[in-house]
């Protein structure tokens, strides 16, 4: 297994700057994912990793060791892609053998067998084995896939949205038994998505890309607790967090329609800033100060998530799944006044902690 | 005040049944989700009642009425496809006004008409522009504002915001809600989205295989499904299903979902409730994340189990405990599990739990 490290990399396509400066590191045995829209880079930066782009600046590194001059083959990463590339007319088993019987790599027939069984019962594949590949589902398919990336045993392994192209409940399945699959292996996983979730549920450490920069990186709690600027703010967590302008006046958060108190504002008296409050941290109470109108209710089962609209901001909060709430109801909400994260209204750069 | 009935309704396409013996009925004023995977039958239930599909069997009744002998256009309903099919060549205002003077309506009423529907839809600005120059948003508010237009007995949605972005479908969603309770039409809106169905519908009909699976209140769906098919089609993350042995030792219950494990207590209400069902061992216990209570010390009832992957989401964490054998997924408080390998103790709550039939697969309707 492997330690990745890219230090200072920049890549361009011809005026358009894909990368700029981008330092990264991945702990060998640690399951990082680069978490961005598109356009961001998460793409290039993987296929630099694997050898497939050259950067125009910077290095890379794998273990230590330089390896810009090295091919794809030669640095051994596995890719798997959103598009899953199998060979259609060949059986599951086919496709799990082929990358072993390449002729440089001169592997035994019977450990090729044995490799492929070990493979498909780690995947639940087992009883696929001989099935035809244009006969599986799309989650069957993801599976043989990422099959056929581990049956090598690579250092790296490189993943490209693999699950992107499958439905929610497969989705919501193949998260955890990616995660369960890296940490079996023990292996090195640099991941790419835009899906938040998908970042939060399965990383051990998110970096958050935007425009080719990496804005920060850390825990999933880290990153959704104490977000570098409001973009991060927005990248993390379902629904994302709201953010109201306003300003400290005496020691209160006042915001266009409403004033609501926060805690520890001292420092920023006066000062325009943006309010950051998670939609956990707001809730329903008829005592409140702020009134608002409800504009929506989304339905989950276990909670229900509400947007009001207070003037003309909209506010999501959750809300438990019992309450009785209806599209233009007027309600009265108020906040965790600890909760509240301050951004500097121009730059969005989170200031909370400079108090 | 439209009414809207199925009866034993048969749909075969060559020697496939894609719909099979659906009997449904939507009030006046209902806003009805028909939810299901692609292929349920729910897109052909919904053509069969506009008249854009025969049917083999049964009867479609709109206020009382059968309407098997009447075309499409005689219905009077409206219909919205997820492709906008808006005429390239004519505004905004010439798209809305398409139908009306389909029907030779007068020129005022006309206007009157179109600007009405326009500005309830918030596209008045838009009226003089052509399609082409819309968002996705926008271009489905006009399919949304000529369907209704001409005030159709009832509206029939197909999937009309599966192709916007997640955003505008949010937003979209609300609009259509909020426009229902402000004209109050009868509408069967269709999806495979279950969060659009629970928030959109009085009431929510399952489809699966062509077969109707349950009809409820987005509450009742979820709160009590009808078989494990529902129970496991609504809800995020998948409701817990596992076989399970049940059984008693002096007063207590004991349910367990893996082969040697002691099991979590019930109480002992619940072998009346199961009626004989724990003999035969086609007896599975379903569970929904959020049934599933963790505390960090031992507790009378609460099982010694062992954290495995933790899926911090921010507001709460999903964690998947085993149990012997088996694996439970749990919803927590954030950070509630430190980590991986973690020991806590787990119960399940009588009070969520649901009891079924693995064979058949119908809950047992068991209430604690």
């Amino acid at each position: 297994m492997a330690r990745i490290e890219l230090r200072n990399v920049t890549k361009t396509f011809g005026a358009n700057v894909a990368l700029k400066n981008l330092d990264l590191e991945v702990e060998d045995g640690q399951f990082f994912v680069l978490l961005g829209e598109t356009g961001a880079g998460k793409t290039t930066t993987l296929r630099i990793v694997a050898g497939l782009e050259k950067p125009v600046a910077g290095t890379v590194l794998i273990d230590g060791v330089d390896v810009g001059a090295w091919g794809a083959a030669e640095r051994d990463v596995a890719l798997v892609l959103q598009q899953y590339s199998l060979y259609p007319r060949y059986t599951v088993r086919e496709n799990l053998e082929f990358p072993l019987k390449s002729k440089i790599r001169r592997i035994e027939s019977a450990e090729i067998a044995q490799r492929v069984e070990r493979v498909a019962k780690t995947l639940r594949i087992d009883h696929l084995l001989d099935r035809k590949t244009d006969r599986l589902s799309g989650g069957e398919m993801q599976r043989v896939s990422i099959g056929r990336a581990i049956v090598r045993k690579p250092r790296v392994f490189l993943m490209d949205e693999p699950l992107s192209a499958l439905d929610a409940k497969l989705r919501e399945a193949l998260r955890t038994e990616l995660k369960n699959l890296q940490m079996n292996l023990g292996a090195t996983f640099l991941f790419v998505t835009h899906d938040q979730v998908e970042a939060m549920s399965m990383g051990d450490r998110i970096g958050v890309l935007d425009h080719g920069r990496l804005v920060q990186v850390g825990t999933p709690t880290e990153v959704y607790v104490n977000p570098k600027n409001t973009f991060v703010a927005r990248a993390v967590g379902s629904p994302p967090m709201n953010l109201i302008d306003g300003a400290i006046r005496d020691g209160k958060a006042v915001a266009d329609s409403f004033s609501l108190p926060i805690a520890a504002a001292a420092a920023h008296e006066g000062r325009p800033v943006t309010f950051g409050v998670r939609p956990e941290d707001i809730r329903l109470d008829p005592e409140a100060p702020a009134k608002a109108r409800v504009h929506d209710v989304e339905n989950h089962g276990v909670e229900k998530i509400v947007t009001l609209n207070a003037g003309d901001t909209l506010l999501r909060l959750t809300a438990p799944a019992g309450q009785k709430l209806a599209i233009d109801d007027i309600v009265s909400f108020s906040w965790n006044p600890r909760k509240i994260i301050l951004f500097d209204k121009n730059s969005g750069n989170n200031i909370s902690s400079a108090v | 005040m439209t009414q809207i009935e199925l009866r034993g309704v048969q749909k075969w396409f060559g020697n496939v049944q894609v719909v099979k013996d659906l009997n449904l009925t939507v009030a006046g004023n209902e806003f009805i989700v028909m939810l299901g995977q692609s292929g349920c039958g729910k897109t052909t239930t919904l053509r069969a009642i506009a008249g854009l599909e025969t049917i083999d069997g049964g009867d479609v009744l709109i206020d009382g009425n059968s309407v098997q002998h009447l075309k499409c256009s005689d219905r009077d309903i409206a219909m919205v496809f997820q492709s906008f099919s808006l005429y390239p060549h004519m505004t905004v205002y010439e798209n809305i006004a398409f139908p009306l003077r389909a029907r030779r309506t007068g020129k005022r009423a006309v206007d009157l008409a179109v600007r009405e529907i326009a500005r309830v839809l918030r596209i008045t600005d838009l009226l003089e522009r052509k399609p082409s120059v819309l968002s996705g948003g926008d271009m489905q508010r006009v399919a949304i504002g000529r369907a209704l237009v001409r005030r159709p007995k009832a509206m029939l949605m197909d999937e009309p915001i599966g192709a916007l972005d997640a955003k505008l479908r949010e937003e979209m969603r609300a609009e259509i809600k909020r426009l229902h309770l402000q004209q109050g039409s009868t509408t069967i809106y269709v999806t495979h989205d279950q969060v659009e169905a629970m928030s959109l519908a009085d009431r929510i009909v399952i489809m699966h295989e062509g077969v109707l699976q349950q009809v409820g209140t987005p509450e009742e769906v979820y709160a009590h499904p009808q078989n494990l098919f529902v129970a496991q089609f609504v809800g995020s993350p998948v409701m817990n299903v596992a076989p399970v042995r049940v059984s008693q030792e002096g007063g207590a219950v004991r349910v367990a979902i893996d082969e040697a494990g002691e099991g979590f207590a019930f109480p002992s209400e619940l072998l009346t409730n199961l009626n004989g069902h724990t003999r035969t061992g086609d007896l599975a216990l379903g569970i929904r994340p959020e049934g599933v209570l963790l505390s960090h010390e031992p507790h009378d009832g609460y099982l010694p189990v062992e954290a495995h992957i933790i899926e911090p989401l921010g507001s709460h964490d999903i964690v998947d405990l085993k149990v012997g054998e088996r694996m439970l997924r749990a919803r927590t408080p954030a950070g509630f599990v430190p980590g991986p390998g973690r020991r806590v103790h787990a119960r399940i709550d009588p009070g969520q739990a649901h009891f079924f039939d693995t064979r058949s697969g119908r809950s047992l309707g068991v209430r604690l």
